[in-house]
């Protein structure tokens, strides 16, 4: 093959490879402060885990959380195109078990600031119209929320355009320039683009894009999947989800939750992955049946299944390639949406300032894996198993 | 084999999934397509299920589900006896399908169709989910054939969310299989051959066809068709649309006027008294499950749209899967001739038996391919959306489950119920998302909800796909297929919960991925990670 042509695209400051939640919200902060970005999504916008996920905001383990909670109250604003961000949070038990289970992230949050109230039975039926008797106790969260994970992507992408910044959808990468150790332009099927910086932050891609450039991100990618139901009247509360679940009430009023057993798999290089749901609708669908027995009546009338990416420890990567010095990857392994107001700003100042301003992000680095057995995946069983090879 | 050790515990691997009962071969839908294939199947000594959905319950009507219905059952529709008694009259070859063998089961659903492929490995063979009224299970098969017939495209107007119009499909099913069609006087859009069958079929079953209105200057379908309905009370209208659907609450007229040849009304408007208004202006195969499967379709103009392709044994990209009649494609000589569509099915079951190894694979069947089309089929419909939607007079929701109007989708405007004052910087509209690709139907559906209601855009999908495409200034072709999932049936949850589980799967079931380490506090991450070093233990509270 012949070196691709120069593109009409024209070269940008930074390139980001991937139009998922992660990518935009760095390219939005990257724009909004003047810095000239170009997105480079090889399909659509959000079209992988990113527009296909529970739409969560509420992750106290994380260094970014709270960022996470200054900034969602804000996104509408900021962005200036709906999130459809919805307060607070109503996690529900319905056994003991789950009550002690959903207690241990608290005290993450408690620490950080933000607090919670204890819910009996009593109260619950007060607070969420649709629970009912079976349920054991729960947690009222004073903090967090959901938003429409879709209609976010969008918003990320049109404001960052707002700011000019740029977008290419249907475009893959296909390789990189390198010189003197740095990444010089981006090799796509629609010619070289250049570039000053490059943040790969490619979803499940991430790692083999990375490897291109001699460092590979550790990362295997599954399937999971989600139902919805037809609307039901909305609650005062719609950030409801327990019993092994996660989800909500969206806006419009339907139940959208998934939860329960994942498929790792391997992923075609050439095309998009498949995404297919499977029978577990049905499991997820008792369990929210259990949740929200008031809502046993209700018509599911769509499931699907997302491909999402985990590095090893489940953990974060945000970090600079030791083999190409202006290269960042970023992939939030499974846990990007909620957090993404904070991960883009993290990206923002990591490429312009080289540090993060707001947070100790070292547990993201890299070098974590840096002894990282080799065949990882077959000592955790993240592999894929074909039913006849079981 | 890998040890159980090396599975991770939380995933579906080696999961059993619970399958209640199993079958040679399955045929979807029990029209004259699946009857033929179950019935030469049986008669081979194949052992044959043949499920349909029909009778459909009066409910499940009411909700548009799962053809357009538009409320013109009469109360017959109530007594489910009696919808069984007329369906199985109505239809001689059920009877015949007992009698050799068949395990038929009628009021049953195809919810949902599974195999391992692209992106899943972990079912044990190819599975369907079935239900009916108080039920829902899985069934495994072997071997599928998919007759899941045809559906009308839907086609907006002014007042065409009221009871009375609805799709040609519905009215010949109620009319034709359980005599509880309720309009009596009909005016009917479209002159396709399907438009000119249901309209001879509902003029049999004694409804009067007041009018047949064509947009198109002339009639696109059959001339002696045209010649049987012409006369007596029945008008053709050619280069006209309807302009509204008048009536207080149900259909009382069609406003109808004549058009120029951008679409647009011209002269008065004439008032039709009718108390049904028909469509018939797209028929369409239903590709829903063979789609969700991950079959391949693609945008065929002469079998009618979006169909599967298919091999002369009617095989679609899945080898165990076959689509016989309507839902593999629909052409003006196969909706004439039953005959057509039942020698699909015994190619498709010649081609199950050599599979078997019982049989050469020849069904001493020809071939037969679709008719060269004889008017441009995305055209047509592109001209029908022009006159009837865009040069419509006021308004009117498109999506009537999510209310979203023509000019909702092409702004892609945030959905009514955000209430979304806020200034926006930026004209954002369709045409800066067509800025960026082609459009995509799905994108359009998660940005204004336009699809996304209980009845899974049964009536709005074709139209929405028209709209891009006139947007874009593209044929319908270019519009991708917005996908389809499972369940393409509504299922409450009560129902869909009855799936069993495995113990182990609940024993290990978990929010997320159940990986101990990602949710350690990030003041508490050890600085290296190793498999063998790792010491988050679980239960791991996912966040």
């Amino acid at each position: 093959m012949s070196e691709p042509a120069m593109s009409d695209t024209k070269g940008a400051s930074v390139v980001i490879v991937g139009g998922g939640v992660t990518g935009l919200s760095a390219g939005w902060w990257l724009a909004r402060d003047g810095v000239d970005v170009l997105v480079i999504e090889k399909g659509m916008i959000g079209w992988e885990a990113s527009g296909r996920n529970g739409g969560g905001c509420t992750h106290g383990h994380s260094p970014l959380f709270l960022e996470e909670q200054r900034l969602w109250p804000q996104m509408n604003e900021l962005l200036g195109y709906p999130t459809e961000f919805s307060r607070k949070r109503i996690r529900l038990a319905l056994n003991e078990e789950q009550l002690a289970l959903y207690s241990r992230s608290l005290p993450n949050a408690a620490r950080q600031g933000f607090t919670f109230d204890r819910l009996d039975p009593k109260q619950i039926r007060e607070l969420v119209p649709l629970a009912g008797d079976n349920v054991a106790g729960g947690y009222l969260y004073h903090f967090g929320g959901h938003a429409n994970p879709h209609r976010t992507l969008q918003a990320y992408a049109w404001a960052m355009q707002d700011h000019g910044g740029r977008l290419i959808q249907h475009c893959a990468v296909t390789g990189f320039r390198s010189e003197g150790g740095r990444v010089t332009g981006i090799e796509t099927e629609r010619g070289l683009v250049g570039c000053d910086h490059l943040v790969i932050a490619a979803g499940p891609q991430t790692g083999r894009l990375s490897a291109m450039l001699g460092q590979e991100v550790p990362m295997a990618s599954a399937r999971a999947e989600m139902i919805v139901t037809e609307p039901l009247p909305l609650m005062a509360y719609t950030g409801i989800d327990g019993n092994g679940l996660y989800g909500r009430q969206t806006l419009r009023g339907n139940l959208a939750y998934g939860g329960g057993p994942h498929e790792w798999l391997e992923l075609p290089d050439d095309h998009p992955p498949a995404k297919p749901s499977t029978p577990l609708m049905g499991h997820i669908a008792r369990r929210l049946q259990e949740l929200l027995p008031g809502a046993a009546h209700a018509r599911i009338i769509r499931s699907w299944a997302g491909i999402i990416e985990n590095t090893p420890d489940g953990r974060p990567v945000i970090d600079s390639l030791s083999s190409r010095s202006n290269v960042l990857v970023a992939t939030m392994s499974s846990v990007g949406f909620g957090l993404s107001p904070a991960s883009g700003r993290a990206i923002r100042d990591l490429v312009v300032d080289g540090i993060c301003s707001f947070a100790d992000i070292s547990s993201f680095r890299l070098a974590r894996f840096a002894k990282l057995e080799p065949n990882w995946r077959e000592l955790q069983g993240w592999r894929f198993v074909p039913a006849e090879a079981v | 084999m890998a040890p159980r050790s090396r599975i991770d515990l939380k995933s579906v691997a080696g999961r059993e999934l619970h399958v209640e009962e199993h079958t040679q071969l399955l045929v979807i839908g029990a029209g004259p397509a699946g009857l033929a294939a179950a019935i030469d199947a049986a008669g081979r000594g194949i052992a044959v299920v043949l499920v349909d959905e029909n009778p459909v319950s009066f409910k499940a009507m009411g909700e548009e589900v799962p053809q357009h219905y538009g409320q013109g059952m009469t109360g017959a529709a109530r007594n489910r006896n009696a919808m069984m008694e007329s369906f199985i009259a109505s239809m001689p070859q059920i009877e015949a399908a007992f009698e050799a063998g068949v395990d038929v089961r009628l009021g049953t659903a195809c919810w949902g169709l599974y195999g391992n492929g692209s992106g899943v490995g972990w079912l044990p063979g190819t599975v369907v989910g079935l239900n009916d009224e108080e039920r829902c299970w899985l069934m495994g098969a072997e071997q599928v054939i998919v007759a899941a017939g045809r559906r009308d495209m839907g086609l907006g107007f002014p007042g065409w969310e009221k009871p009375g119009v609805m799709g040609a499909t519905a009215a010949v099913s109620l009319a034709r299989l359980h005599g509880a069609f309720a309009p009596r006087r009909i005016v009917m859009l479209g002159t396709s051959t399907e438009a000119l069958t249901a309209a001879l079929a509902l003029r049999d079953a004694g409804i009067e066809i007041a009018a047949i209105i064509e947009q198109a200057p002339e009639p696109v379908g059959p001339a002696d068709l045209v010649s049987a309905l012409r006369g007596g009370d029945c008008e053709f209208l050619s280069g006209h649309v309807v302009r509204e659907a008048l009536g207080r609450e149900t259909v009382e007229a069609a406003l109808v006027a004549a058009i120029n040849a951008t679409g647009h009304p011209v002269g008065e408007a004439r008032r039709i008294d009718c108390d049904g208004i028909v469509l018939a202006v797209g028929t369409t195969p239903v590709v829903d499950l063979l789609d969700a499967l991950g079959c391949t379709i693609a945008f065929q103009p002469e079998r009618s749209g979006y169909a599967p392709v298919v091999d002369a044994d009617q095989r679609t990209s899945r080898r165990n899967v076959f689509a016989v009649g309507d839902c593999a494609g629909i052409w003006s000589s196969k909706s004439r001739d039953p005959r057509v569509s039942e020698s699909e099915a015994r190619r498709a079951v010649a081609a199950i038996l050599s599979e078997l190894g019982s049989g050469d694979g020849r069904a001493g069947q020809e071939t037969v391919l679709p008719d060269p089309p004889t008017y441009d089929l995305s055209a047509y419909r592109l001209e029908w959306v022009r006159a009837s939607i865009i040069e419509a007079h006021t308004e009117f929701n498109i999506c009537q489950c999510e209310e979203v109007t023509a000019r909702e989708i092409l702004e892609v405007r945030p959905p009514r119920y955000l209430d979304w004052q806020a200034e926006r910087r930026n004209d954002r509209s369709l045409a800066t998302l067509l800025g960026e690709g082609p459009p995509n139907p799905d994108q359009v559906k998660r940005l204004t909800r336009a699809g996304m209601g209980p009845c899974q855009g049964r009536r709005c999908r074709e139209q929405v796909a028209a709209l891009l495409a006139l947007e874009a200034a593209t044929p319908l072709s270019a519009i991708p297929l917005a996908k389809y999932r499972a369940p393409v049936r509504p299922l409450p949850l009560s129902i869909v919960a009855q799936i069993p589980e495995s113990e182990d799967q609940v024993e290990h079931w978990d929010v997320w991925f159940g990986i101990d380490a990602q949710w350690r506090p990030f003041w508490d991450v050890p600085e290296l990670y190793t498999v063998a070093t790792n010491e988050a233990k679980g239960p791991v509270e996912s966040e």
